[in-house]
């Protein structure tokens, strides 16, 4: 089914994955609760759950170098919606997953787009995932998204998450968690900015039951203005596994961050590393970036840019 | 060409309960060419450096730039004046690279082909560099040379560069020279280098010997030159002789 796109859903297309048009390959695009636009390939199919609101992605065991498009778009205010999407990734597998969340809203009602995504990653394949989330529209109404992602990792996969909340979103709730088999490994790198009164919490937990499993869990954060960042992260290792936590926030302004690291090793051999640094932007920085004729606030944008690039 | 008059800088000292006077009226011109400074740690190079980029703002006195007060202008003002200042330890940033830094000091979009010219000076690889960040991960030494390389990009008609020796020891003096002619031949202007190393000091124009906040010498590199390697020399070379001034130099003697 060919999708037309109007300038608004093509904005947001923009800026949660980075296409200017349709995409090729499979895709599912959801626009305002409703289908606008989806492509299966030979290997990727994409169907409608029947029991509720989502759609089943299946990816055959041994598909390599393809890639998946299934970007939320949400232009109509005061829409709220709830929607459940399942991976089920064969054995053997390397793909591309982008999803993500624009909306535009115009209005005074809120707009809320609550996700839960669920991956089943066969063995030995590995996924790349990638998780954008943008807000915008001159409304008055409140841009709410709380993404939750499950993602169970059989022997020998390999998962990266990356999951990016630039701007516009008031507030956001993100729930992640993974279990993670034998030799399995999981990489998620989060990266957040807030601003005005915005609120942003994430909570990550990952599960390594496998030996020589391993998670690598990186959150990088600027919080503006008045709003407010919490950061929880709990890895708990009940195997021979390394973990790795760490959460570096810059703090602008009056606002809050909030880091709360947990970890739990229940086995002898589970290595378990949080590192959390919460600080203003150097001084140093600023100055020296002054020095190559940037003003202040010119110098500040370049350090900001940099940190969440 | 740069100008201070009667330039002092004060410090609250928490230890003495007063004030500590880290440059004490000083009254300076710096002409086109290359001007070395020197004296022993401590005795108010870098602060004098930071005097004349804006970082630190003087107590009394002023400062003229091409015969412009630029006492009251800010980093940014100045530096876009045309004043750049190499800092003795550079800055590490998460996230920029080294070609996004270069690309600021040029101040427009640098091609691929500038920024491995600018690398080659300082005798970097272009291709290992160009996409590194500026972190933790780089030397002392690389960053060092990144930090000259952002000079070579502004190639403004004043340079400061503070200490620009230290971490160079794979590279090579020559090089370093010849990034100063470049910059020189570019720009024309001053190049006012600190620095403790003989051969540094040899390339310069004029020498400034600065002691306890004080200047002790300023002339010609024929007339300062022999003083400082003399050691014995007296006063005001005394000044420098009976303080850890030069250690470079000294050690050469024996």
């Amino acid at each position: 089914m060919a999708a037309e796109l109007t300038a608004i859903q093509k904005t947001l297309l923009e800026n949660i994955a980075d296409l200017h048009e349709v995409p090729t390959g499979a895709y599912n695009i959801r626009s305002n609760g409703g289908m606008l636009g989806r492509n299966t390939t030979a290997n990727i199919d994409i169907v409608t759950k029947t029991d509720k609101p989502g759609i089943d992605i299946i990816i055959k065991p041994g598909t390599k170098n393809q890639s998946v498009h299934i970007p939320v778009l949400i232009t109509q205010t005061g829409l709220k919606e709830m929607v459940y999407n399942e991976f089920f990734i064969g054995e053997d597998c390397d793909v591309v997953i982008v999803a993500g969340c624009g909306i535009h809203n115009a209005g005074d009602e809120g707009s809320e787009h609550s996700g839960i995504h669920t991956f089943h990653v066969g063995k030995n394949s590995k996924v790349k995932y990638v998780e954008k989330h943008y807000g915008t529209g001159e409304g008055t109404g409140e841009r709410v998204m709380n993404p939750s992602t499950e993602i169970y990792m059989e022997e020998g996969s390999h998962l990266e998450m990356e999951t990016i909340q630039i701007e516009g979103i008031n507030s956001t709730e993100r729930r992640t968690y993974a279990k993670v088999e034998a030799d399995a490994s999981i990489v998620i790198k989060e990266k957040i900015m807030t601003h005005d009164n915005q609120t942003a919490t994430t909570d990550f937990k990952a599960e390594l039951v496998g030996e020589n499993s391993s998670a690598d869990i990186v959150s990088r954060s600027v919080a503006k203005n008045h709003s407010k960042q919490t950061f929880k992260s709990n890895i708990i290792g009940s195997n021979a596994c390394k973990g790795h936590s760490e959460c570096d926030a810059i703090i602008m302004d009056q606002a809050i961050v909030e880091a709360i690291p947990e970890l739990t090793a229940a086995n002898i051999d589970a290595s378990l590393i949080h590192e959390a640094a919460i600080g203003k932007i150097a001084g140093e920085q600023l100055i020296k970036l002054m020095t190559l004729g940037l003003t202040e606030s010119e110098a500040e944008e370049q350090i900001i840019n940099g940190f969440l690039k | 060409m740069l100008e201070l008059r009667n330039v002092s800088y004060l410090v609250d000292d928490e230890d003495q309960g007063n004030q500590k006077e880290i440059i004490k009226n000083i009254d300076l011109t710096i002409e086109d060419g290359f001007t070395a400074i020197t004296g022993p740690n401590g005795g108010g190079k870098s602060t004098l450096a930071k005097l004349v980029a804006g970082i630190i703002t003087p107590t009394s006195g002023q400062i003229f730039f091409n015969g412009e007060d630029i006492t009251g202008l800010s980093i940014t003002e100045r530096s876009r004046k045309g004043i750049t200042f190499a800092f003795q330890q550079p800055v590490r940033f998460k996230g920029l690279t080294v070609k996004d830094l270069l690309k600021i000091a040029a101040g427009k979009d640098v091609s691929l082909n500038e920024v491995c010219n600018y690398l080659s000076e300082v005798g970097l690889c272009a291709k290992e560099y160009i996409d590194r960040e500026v972190n933790a991960s780089l030397s002392g030494g690389e960053l060092k040379r990144i930090e000259i390389a952002m000079a070579i990009a502004r190639k403004t008609p004043l340079t400061l560069f503070d200490e620009p020796e230290a971490g160079i020891d794979l590279w090579s003096f020559q090089n370093l020279i010849h990034v100063f002619e470049n910059i020189h031949e570019h720009a024309g202007g001053s190049i006012i280098i600190i620095s403790h190393q003989e051969r540094i000091l040899n390339i310069a124009d004029r020498i400034i010997v600065l002691a306890a906040g004080e200047i002790k010498e300023n002339g010609t590199k024929e007339e300062v030159l022999p003083k400082l390697l003399a050691g014995a020399a007296p006063s005001p070379v005394d000044a420098v002789e009976t303080t850890p001034a030069c250690p470079t130099l000294l050690n050469k003697m024996v």
